[in-house]
Parts: structure tokens; C-alpha cells; sequence
């Protein structure tokens, strides 16, 4: 297997492309406007702007820039995109289509609802797709990402206890192997966060558990299948163990695209619940956001669900929106949710049908098994956690043996990876995997890209004992080689201004 | 039967269950018990063809009448603007798209210097030393602000103006109910509608971590006395917070050179659609001191080289800030953000330029100022209700017809016309008032359409 793969690089004097406040010349406009008004304005003085030193450039070269740059970056349809927990599967052009049209995108949030029953009526049908998927009764579909959503379900979760008298309950447990983002969010609402470990078998240790809980519960959040993409076979017991305490359970939506159609988080006991819209749904991840992360809930938290709820009135057959709800905890960021993603996502929901989506983690599920039996036995690489039953969505290996053999951990093999031609799993993720590949195939890749895959990484792993040299300097057939992070953190460099001042 | 979406068809499936010696695709499932195993197929509808979904959802939206087809005028957060046809085109472009957050930078060159050059225009703009690659939206922007302000300064009271937007109020109540901050809203001059300084200085003490006030305000109006309140702020030693609707910024001057440390707004009319609120652009910036950028929340984007130390790139920095490094230290849970809507107002502020951004400023504050004077000179309308300089956005009062808002803009859809958002139930104390925006989209003959189907209406 050769690395014969190369990226696009654009290359100005500082052996990439120019920064666009380099580019460009005074006077130049990539604009027009209509003529203005002539009228006598009244902004003061202290008020009015002398100077703004934003670039001045010609369409075509904002064009051209922005084109170039646009090359020089890697997305699912330039190839594989394994990295774990982000589902990065293809997102079908239809759906943006479909978001582009003017009666989504250049709608107002404040239209009179007469005017915008179309888009009250897609909310209300995308809530009860999202409700059927994932167990639950009624979804918010405003939160605009995962950690948004995580975070919501916390102040869902205050609001409950309080509700019922519970004041006490300050604790938010969170397993080991979770994403950050859980323990952040519980801790951003004003829980203390009690981390659980993992057992040998890379589950939630029940004794653990067992023993974490307790009357100062508030809720346990757990991902399902975990991190290790392993599914958590005993959740009905951990359900029990928290709700015994009189706690909730908060399922991490992130890794819902290996059970769908299979089991449903509210079936497990699960009462609020998050969605992953960016990932589960096709919807585009845009380089980090936009995404979306809707909150799904059990009936006993309904009442508290962030205002307004999409309602119909069945005797005047029009949607509405129902700001009228005295237990809600109000509002947690402006409008209704990131409606332009979520049309993307009602769409795809309709391409799939319930078959599609049952055959997507069927798919995936298939994907991350092959990659996983393919793989092990490689010399270099080993599974740390239970591997005698299937994984889920992703695995996750351990460069260990290969790092104790040659030096050449998961990053040098995650880097090399790229000269490949392929994005690199998620490394070092979770911390309780040393030197951690983290690999979510998606059911987007066909069996000659997993093939691939495998096979780069056996070649890398030889490549580590015959030439560890080239794996340290990877990446070289990207737009830049490796890049020195510790330097750019040390001093920062955030704007173009203090790159100026830097150098000077 | 193969898959648009799903390469491998049934056959190749079973090929590959076969080569890792598994009997059925249902054994990948063994692992989750019987008792939770969904026995019925999910009740969706689909799967429906690429023809059919479009019909469907063209369907559906057709219930919308978009403001392409009425005439609106709707802001109050967010702004219709026009978006000129090349940064919708540009980010579109696929690399962009469907790419993740950077986490393998090498390969990731285009998002991270787009979002590097965002970050540097919006420091130009706001005149902060360092802004964040996004947050969700203003409001919540608004909640990291207050947050930000109690752990620079140790102290748990954040100050907001009385006339703030209800919904970002009830944003930030739930954002700082974490480590339970104290809100305080301070007064308005009747007269301006702005802030009441010596109010103010009342409720400043050592316990108050921020002062908040908007610039231009909710209802349009500017803070004239902002001067004024950065002082009485800093002495006070509390951190100065202004949120901003960046169009304004072409032509009104920087946050940062009226004392301003930490800057906030809503980057939407930067070249991203209204799309019914959302997704939206939280803008976030602050001054260049380490207390300051060390504790903001989101992603940073910074400068460095490759180990070669000659070739220049871009990587996420300062990391030790966020989630998955510093797990519940973390200064925010945010990690997806709203990225690409940061590229398009890079593309966006590229395309305008200075020149470009203080014309459309000067367009929007003119034809405001066109539009009261044509609803002031009808009867019994009070256009605006405060006597202070407006920038594209005013407040309209119909108390004097004997109409009610919601009555006066049912009359208005019936002529093709959508009229300004009812205050009401936020600020009763205002009577019948509408907030009415304006901008480069209005036409004079627009603004004469709602000027006389108004005064048909009042009279």
C-alpha cells in the first residue's frame, strides 16, 4: 500500500495562503449596494466609528481566497472520517437543498404564526419522529448543540427535584468514560460532579455505582453505547440502582446511531434524553457547528420543557406556540431551535423511514465489527475491554504494545494516517484507554474503504518498527506538516493584529 | 437492493458478517437484552424517495410566507439583510460542510484560518484584543458574559438594563442559575429609554462582577451615556459588557474604545439567513489580558508554524480551558458551536469591507430615520417612544388609534404587509407598542407602502 495522497496547499510567502488581511488593496469593494436615503442621521459624535481596519478586496478575490481555503481542508466527501463519537456519515444534498429554500431560510422567528405554519408543522412532526426513536414523549428542539442539550437536561433535572420538595440532591454522577462535555455541563448547572469507574468489561462498575449513589443523586449521565462502543447490558440494573436513590437518568445521545430501531433509551429507563442532530441525523457538522440538541424527556418532566412548545389546536386545525406553561424553566438560548438544521434532519428522517434508519446501525454496527476482527490480532494494536461479544458503532483500540515496541503512539499513527489520504480516528479519547484509536466507521463507508483503512494501519504499524522517523514527521501530504501546538498555546496568537505585533 | 447512503448492499453485508465468522446481523445485537429490544419497527413516516421527500417538505414550507414575499418589518434579534450570492455559495462548498471540528489540523487548514481571519475582523469591529471562534447565540452569549464576569472578579452580581429582550433575560437567568448569581435590572430614563446612570452607580458595589447594556438597545435606541457607565463600572471594579448588532459597527464606534472588556452580539446579519431564529452566531470577545482570555468560554483559534518553524499555520489553542481536557473545570461545556456561521461572516465583512459596512450602516440608520419621519407625521401614531438617536430599529405606539398592536399588524397582513413585533407582553408599561426594523432591504416606495396603509388604518 502506497501513501500517494496529497492535499491541496495554496502557498504564499509564508509557504501558505495569505491571510486575507494580506491580500487585497485600498479601495477596492466586493460589494453594491442600493443608493441610500438622504437623510440628516442623529448619532453623536462620542458615538460615531473613525476607523475600521477590515480587509478591502474584490469579489473575485474573496472568491478565489475563500475557494483555496476551502481546498485545503478535509471533509466526509473527501473520504473516510472516522472519528469516534462524531458519526460523521454522509450527509445527503437533498436535505440542504431543501434548508436553502425561502420559505425556511428567510422566514422570521416573530411571523405571525398564520404565516409560518409551515414551519410550526415541520417542528411538531420532527418532535414525534424524534420522541418515536428515542422512547420518550415530548423533545425541546432548542438546544443548538450536544453540550447544549446536556446542559438543559440539567436545569431539567433541578427543576424536577425542586418541583418535588428534593432539595438536596447536588450530585451528578458520570462514568469515566464519558465525553467531557458531561461533566462540564452537569458542573456548569451547579452539580458536583462523582466520577464512576469502569469495570474489566469497560461497562459502568455496578458495585461502584452502587456505592456512589445516594439521597444527594440528582441524576447519573451515561452514554449507551459507551465510549468503548460497547453497549451497556446492564441498564436496566443501573436504571434501578439510580432511580432506587430517586435519581434520573440522562442518556448522552452521541452514540444513538448504533441502536436505531434496535432498543430505544426511554425502553431502558433512560428519562431524558439528548440528540446528536449533526450526528444521528445526517445533518453537516460545518467545520464544528452549526448542529443541533434536542432534549427529549418523560412525561413526568414535561411541564418543565423550555418555552414555547409547539402545540396544535385540533378544532382550528393550526399549529401554535405555547409560551403558557408555568412549571417551564424558561427560555435557554433565543427562538426555537436551529431550524435550519433541523429541516435537514426531518428530510433525512424521510429518506430513511424506519427501515432505513434500523438498516443504518445495522450498517454501522457491521462496519465497526469488521474493522474490529480485521484489526485485531495486528501486532501493535490491542483491544483493551471486552472483546469476546460485538462492539456497537465504534471501537476502540490501543496503540500500547505498539508505543512499548517502537516509541509510536496513537498520535504519530492517527497523523500518518492523513498521508493516506484518510481523516484519523479520534486519539487519546477515552482517557481510560491508554494511547487510544477511537474508530466510528459509519455505515457511509463501503467495504473497500474499510479495507483500506485496515490496511493502512497494519502498514503503519510495520512502518513504526522499519522507519519510526517518518511516522514522527507525519504528516507530509497535507497542506501543512506537522504543526507545533505546545507553541501555540504558550503564546497565543488569535488575530491577525497580534501575528502583526509578534513579529515585529 | 443497495443504499443511496449506505454503500454496502445486503450481499456484500453478508459477505462480511461471513469473513469475520458472525451467523446474522442480528448476533451484532446479542449484547442488548431481550427485555429492551424493540419488538415493533419504529412509527416513522418514509422511506420515501429523494423526489417525494422534496415534494413533502415543499409541501409543508409552502405554509410559510416568507419576507421575500411580504413585506416585513420584523427584527428584534435577528435581521433580515441582504446576503450577497457568493458567501452562500462559498460556504456551501463541501470541504467546509462536512468537515468536523479540527481536531487534525494539517488537515483542517481552510476551516482553521477562516475562522482565525473571523476572529480577527470581529476583534477589528468590536476593538477586543481576542474573540472566540463562536458561541450559540447572543443570548447565550450573554449567559457565558455574566458567568465569565463572576470567576474573573470573585463576585456574584451581574447588572443588565430593564429594557433587555425577555427572552435573552430568561437565557441568562438560566445560565448563571448554576452557581446562583444575583440579576439586578436597572432603570431607564423615561424620556430616552436609556439606561439610568445614577441608578447605577447606586447598585454598584465591590460585589458586582459586570455591567451589562446593549448598544444598539433592544428597542433601537443608542446608549448615548456609555462613557459614562465604563467608568462608573471600573471604579467600582466590575467588568464592562456590551452587546452589539455588528451591522451597526461600520458606522458606531468600537465597544473597545468606549471601555468595553468584554464585547457580545449577534453575528446572524454577517451574511447568515434569519431561517426562522436559528442556527444564529453568538459573537464573544474580550480584552487582551490573561485573567480575561484565560477564562473565556468556547474555542480559540491561534497562529503557530509547523515544527518546521518557517511554515505558518493554524491550530485550536489554550485548550486547558475546555471540556475534554478539563472535564468539570472546564470554563464552558460548549464544543459544537456555530462555526460555519462565523466562515460566512468572514466572507461576509471580507466582501463589505470598511467602506462596504459603514455604507450599508449608513443605508439601515437612514432609512430608519425616513421611516419614523413618515409614521411620525400620521395621527395618533408615537414614533419612537423614546426621544433618543436610533439606528435601524424603532418603536411604534398605536395607543392613540384605540387599536391594539396585534389588531393594527392583523390589518396590515391583509395588505401584504407584516408589521413590527408587539412589546405588550414584555413591557406593559409601554401601552401598544411595536418594535419595527429596518434595513438595506426596505426600498423608499416600501417604507411609503407601510406609511400609507398605516395611516389608512389610524384614520
Amino acid at each position: 500500500m502506497m501513501a500517494n495522497y496529497r492535499q491541496a496547499r495554496w502557498a504564499g510567502d509564508a509557504l501558505l495562503e495569505p491571510l486575507i488581511f494580506e491580500l487585497g488593496k485600498p479601495g477596492r469593494v466586493g460589494y453594491t449596494l442600493p443608493p441610500k436615503l438622504h437623510e440628516q442621521l442623529r448619532i453623536p459624535k462620542n458615538l460615531l466609528r473613525e476607523k475600521l481596519e477590515i480587509p478591502e478586496l474584490s469579489e473575485v478575490e474573496v472568491v478565489r481566497h475563500y475557494t483555496r481555503l476551502s481546498q485545503m481542508n478535509y471533509g466526509v466527501d473527501s473520504g473516510i472520517y472516522p472519528l469516534g463519537s462524531c458519526t460523521m456519515k454522509y450527509n445527503p444534498k437533498v436535505c440542504e437543498e431543501l434548508a436553502s429554500l425561502e420559505e425556511a431560510a428567510y422566514i422570521h422567528p416573530y411571523q405571525i404564526e398564520d404565516t409560518a405554519q409551515g414551519a410550526l408543522e415541520l417542528m411538531y412532526r420532527l418532535e414525534r419522529c424524534l420522541a418515536e426513536v428515542a422512547g420518550v414523549d415530548r423533545v425541546c428542539l432548542h438546544p443548538s448543540a450536544g453540550a447544549h442539550g446536556e446542559f438543559v437536561a440539567m436545569l431539567l433535572t433541578r427543576a424536577y427535584h425542586k418541583f418535588k420538595g428534593d432539595g438536596n440532591r447536588t450530585q451528578v454522577i458520570v462514568p469515566d468514560s464519558a465525553h467531557g462535555t458531561n461533566p462540564a455541563s452537569a458542573s456548569m448547572a451547579g452539580y458536583e460532579v462523582v466520577t464512576v469507574p469502569s469495570d474489566a468489561r469497560g461497562r459502568v462498575d455496578l458495585k461502584a455505582l452502587e456505592t456512589a449513589v445516594s439521597e444527594r443523586t440528582a441524576a447519573l449521565m451515561l452514554t449507551n453505547p459507551n465510549t468503548l462502543g460497547l453497549f451497556e447490558d446492564e441498564i436496566l440494573k443501573i436504571a434501578e440502582i439510580v432511580h432506587g436513590v430517586g435519581g434520573l437518568l440522562f442518556y448522552d445521545g452521541a452514540n444513538l446511531n448504533g441502536i436505531l430501531g434496535k432498543a430505544r433509551p426511554g425502553d431502558m429507563g433512560f428519562d431524558i434524553v439528548h440528540f446528536n442532530i449533526h450526528k444521528t441525523f445526517a445533518t453537516p457538522h460545518g467545520g464544528g457547528g452549526p448542529g443541533a440538541g434536542p432534549v427529549g424527556v418523560k412525561g413526568k418532566l414535561e411541564k418543565f420543557l423550555p418555552v414555547p412548545v409547539v402545540e396544535f389546536d385540533e378544532k382550528r386545525k393550526r399549529y401554535y406556540l405555547d409560551y403558557d406553561r408555568p412549571h417551564s424553566i424558561g427560555k435557554v438560548k433565543a427562538f426555537y431551535g436551529n431550524f435550519g438544521v433541523l429541516v435537514k434532519a426531518y428530510a433525512y428522517i424521510l429518506l430513511m423511514g424506519a427501515e432505513g434508519l434500523a438498516e443504518v446501525s445495522e450498517a454501522a454496527v457491521l462496519n465497526a465489527n469488521y474493522i474490529m476482527r480485521k484489526l485485531s490480532g495486528t501486532k501493535g494494536y490491542e483491544l483493551k475491554f471486552d472483546s469476546s461479544g460485538p462492539c456497537k458503532h465504534e471501537v476502540v483500540f490501543s496503540v500500547e504494545p505498539l508505543k512499548r515496541e517502537t516509541g509510536i503512539g496513537a498520535k504519530d499513527v492517527a497523523k500518518r494516517l492523513l498521508d493516506y489520504g484518510m481523516h484519523a480516528p479520534t486519539y487519546y479519547f477515552p482517557p481510560i484507554v491508554p494511547e487510544a484509536l477511537m474508530i466510528e466507521p459509519t455505515e457511509s463507508e463501503p467495504r473497500e474503504e474499510l479495507d483500506r483503512f485496515v490496511g493502512a494501519l497494519k502498514v503503519i504499524a510495520d512502518e513504526a518498527r522499519r522507519s519510526p522517523d517518518k511516522l514522527r514527521s507525519a504528516p507530509t501530504a497535507t497542506a501543512v506538516g506537522r504543526l507545533d501546538e505546545v507553541k501555540a498555546s504558550r503564546e497565543p496568537i488569535l488575530r491577525w493584529k497580534m501575528y502583526h505585533k509578534h513579529r515585529a | 437492493m443497495g443504499h443511496p447512503y449506505i454503500p454496502n448492499t445486503r450481499e456484500v453485508r453478508g459477505q462480511m458478517l461471513k469473513e469475520i465468522g458472525v451467523a446474522s446481523v442480528d448476533e451484532l445485537f446479542t449484547d442488548i437484552s431481550a427485555k429492551i429490544r424493540l419488538r415493533h419497527k419504529l412509527k416513522l413516516p418514509g422511506p420515501m424517495s429523494e423526489l417525494e421527500v422534496k415534494r413533502h417538505v415543499r409541501a409543508i414550507l409552502a405554509r410559510n410566507r416568507p419576507f421575500t414575499q411580504i413585506l416585513s418589518f420584523l427584527g428584534g434579534g435577528v435581521w433580515p439583510h441582504h446576503i450577497p450570492a457568493h458567501v452562500r455559495e462559498l460556504v456551501r462548498r463541501s470541504e467546509f460542510l462536512t468537515s468536523y471540528t479540527p481536531y487534525q489540523p494539517e488537515a483542517s487548514q481552510g476551516m482553521l484560518q477562516a475562522l482565525f481571519e473571523y476572529q480577527s475582523m470581529i476583534c477589528e469591529l468590536t476593538g477586543m484584543d481576542a474573540a472566540n471562534a463562536s458561541m450559540y447565540d447572543w443570548a447565550t452569549s450573554l449567559g457565558e458574559a455574566a458567568l465569565m464576569c463572576a470567576r474573573v472578579t470573585g463576585r456574584r452580581k451581574f447588572i443588565v438594563p430593564a429594557l433587555i429582550n425577555p427572552e435573552r433575560f430568561s437565557t441568562l437567568q438560566n445560565y448563571v442559575s448554576g452557581p446562583g448569581l444575583e440579576l439586578i435590572k436597572i432603570g431607564y430614563d423615561s424620556r430616552t429609554g436609556q439606561l439610568d446612570v445614577s441608578q447605577l452607580r447606586k447598585e454598584l458595589g465591590q460585589d458586582v462582577a459586570g455591567v451589562y447594556v446593549e448598544n444598539p438597545s433592544y428597542l433601537g435606541f443608542l446608549e448615548t451615556h456609555v462613557d459614562k457607565v465604563a467608568k462608573a463600572a471600573h471604579e467600582a471594579g466590575a467588568l464592562f459588557v456590551v452587546g452589539v448588532n455588528p451591522i451597526s459597527l461600520g458606522l458606531l464606534r468600537a465597544p473597545g474604545d468606549y471601555g468595553a472588556d468584554i464585547v457580545i452580539g449577534e453575528g446572524q446579519p454577517l451574511g447568515n439567513p434569519v431561517s426562522f431564529g436559528g442556527p444564529l452566531l453568538g459573537i464573544f470577545a474580550c480584552r487582551d489580558e490573561v485573567k480575561l482570555v484565560r477564562q473565556m468560554p468556547g474555542r480559540l483559534i491561534g497562529m503557530t508554524t509547523a515544527l518546521d518553524g518557517r511554515t505558518r499555520g493554524y491550530v485550536m489553542v489554550l485548550q486547558t480551558r475546555e471540556q475534554h481536557i478539563r472535564r468539570e473545570r472546564a470554563t464552558s461545556s460548549i464544543c459544537s458551536n456555530e462555526a460555519l456561521c462565523g466562515v460566512a461572516a468572514a466572507i461576509y465583512l471580507a466582501s463589505l469591507g470598511p467602506r462596504g459596512l459603514r455604507e450599508l450602516g449608513e443605508a439601515c440608520a437612514a432609512s430608519a430615520n425616513y421611516a419614523m419621519r413618515k409614521l411620525r407625521a400620521i395621527k395618533d401614531l408615537k414614533v419612537p417612544i423614546f426621544d433618543a438617536p436610533h439606528f435601524n430599529e424603532f418603536t411604534l405606539n398605536c395607543d392613540d388609534v384605540g387599536m391594539s398592536v396585534a389588531k393594527l399588524n392583523a390589518e396590515l397582513l391583509k395588505r401584504d404587509i407584516h408589521g413590527g413585533k408587539p412589546l405588550r407582553g414584555e413591557f406593559p408599561e409601554l401601552g401598544e407598542t411595536s418594535l419595527m426594523c429596518v434595513t438595506e432591504l426596505h426600498t423608499k416606495e416600501d417604507i411609503d407602502r407601510l406609511a400609507s396603509a398605516l395611516a389608512e388604518i389610524a384614520g
